[in-house]
């Protein structure tokens, strides 16, 4: 990585040198937890989980939740903590656009 | 299209800045003038030079975040835009461009384009607010705010505080600025109870902070991304003198 200038002055390629760390552990998150999601919904889509019109294809008993992975240490796999998700008036059902 | 561009570079606040010139290939007409700032500064770096700092966030004119001089003119040749906003198919092809930050004595020069415009912060918390107990948002209609109010209220609070009418002013006056937030929150009930104390003291910070003041030659109307009227500053010269005679001053 090339970062140009100094450190004690005004230098916003240091500050987004800076920023890399994170921007790779959300992306490694986001995989992670996306990996873990054998399902497609919404903006989460994987080609396995499709119908045959190619729309997402939900698994709401599995994974109707909000998650959080916690972290355990960088040789050890994250926690995941869940929120389940319960609607009492309107249910979620398949979008359709026919 | 072909530009040499003449950026002025200044190391820090204190250091002495001056002018370098750069040439720019094969630009596209299409790209902003920040997205040119941009392909200069990825060729700094490959050039193991120092790029050219500047400000930017949205780069769709509505955040304020950019703003330099163009041609000796805030934001370029382009009545009412942001620098984002200015595209290079509005410049020539073998033009020389030069490129400066806001000259304002209150905005000082932090590096090379990039200033610092906290005054005008000092101005908003001086008085651009309004104190009440906040809680969840209130319903939609339970304070009735007629549709002329409320447009009027709206067009100034438009404002994005990008500090175009600053830097456009011979005076470096805020009064555009300034009488843009004070109008906003006059012209809503809600703002109404703190008119007096508001006026006052923003416009006491608007001069502890170094701005100039304003002698109506109108060029910030001319200039602003938002348009924000002139009226304004009669609004707050109103409200100014409202309150000194109420506070017997």
């Amino acid at each position: 990585m090339k970062v140009s200038g100094g450190i004690n002055e005004l230098n916003s390629e240091l500050e987004k040198a800076g920023r890399i760390a994170d921007f790779m552990e959300l992306a490694e998150l986001m995989a992670y937890d996306a990996n873990d999601r054998d399902e497609s919904c919404g903006a989460h889509f994987r080609e396995e989980y499709q119908t045959d019109e190619g729309e997402a294809m939900r698994n709401d008993e599995k994974y109707m939740y909000v998650g959080a992975w916690e972290f355990k240490g960088l040789d050890d796999k994250p926690d995941l903590h869940k929120e389940e998700l319960i609607f009492d008036t309107v249910k979620p059902s398949v979008r359709s656009y026919k | 299209m072909n530009v040499t561009l003449k950026v002025w570079r200044q190391k820090d606040s204190v250091s002495k800045g001056n002018f370098e010139t750069y040439q720019l290939a094969d630009l596209n007409p299409e790209m902003s003038f920040l997205e040119m700032l941009d392909v200069l500064n990825e060729k700094l770096i490959l050039e193991n030079k120092i790029p050219v700092e500047f400000d930017s966030d949205c780069r769709e004119g509505i955040c304020g975040q950019c703003g330099m001089t163009i041609n000796g003119r805030p934001n370029g040749h382009h009545h009412h835009t942001t620098t984002c906003q200015m595209h290079m198919r509005h410049f020539k092809d073998g033009d020389t461009i030069v490129v400066e930050p806001f000259r304002a004595q209150a905005f000082k020069v932090l590096k090379d384009l990039k200033v610092d415009r906290s005054g005008l912060d000092k101005i908003v918390q001086a008085g651009g607010f309004i104190s009440t107990h906040t809680g969840s948002a209130p319903d939609a209609n339970s304070l009735p705010i007629g549709k002329i109010d409320a447009e009027e209220a709206f067009n100034s609070a438009a404002c994005i505080g990008c500090g175009t009418c600053i830097a456009t002013c011979k005076n470096s006056s805020a009064a555009l600025f300034t009488s843009a937030k004070i109008s906003h929150l006059l012209t809503l009930p809600q703002g109404k109870p703190e008119r007096t104390e508001r006026v006052l003291n923003m416009v006491n910070a608007m001069d502890l902070e170094g701005f100039g003041s304003c002698t109506n030659t109108e060029a910030c109307e001319m200039e602003c991304p938002q348009e924000i009227s002139v009226v304004n500053i009669a609004k707050m010269n109103f409200e100014y003198n409202r309150a000194l005679l109420l506070k017997g001053l």
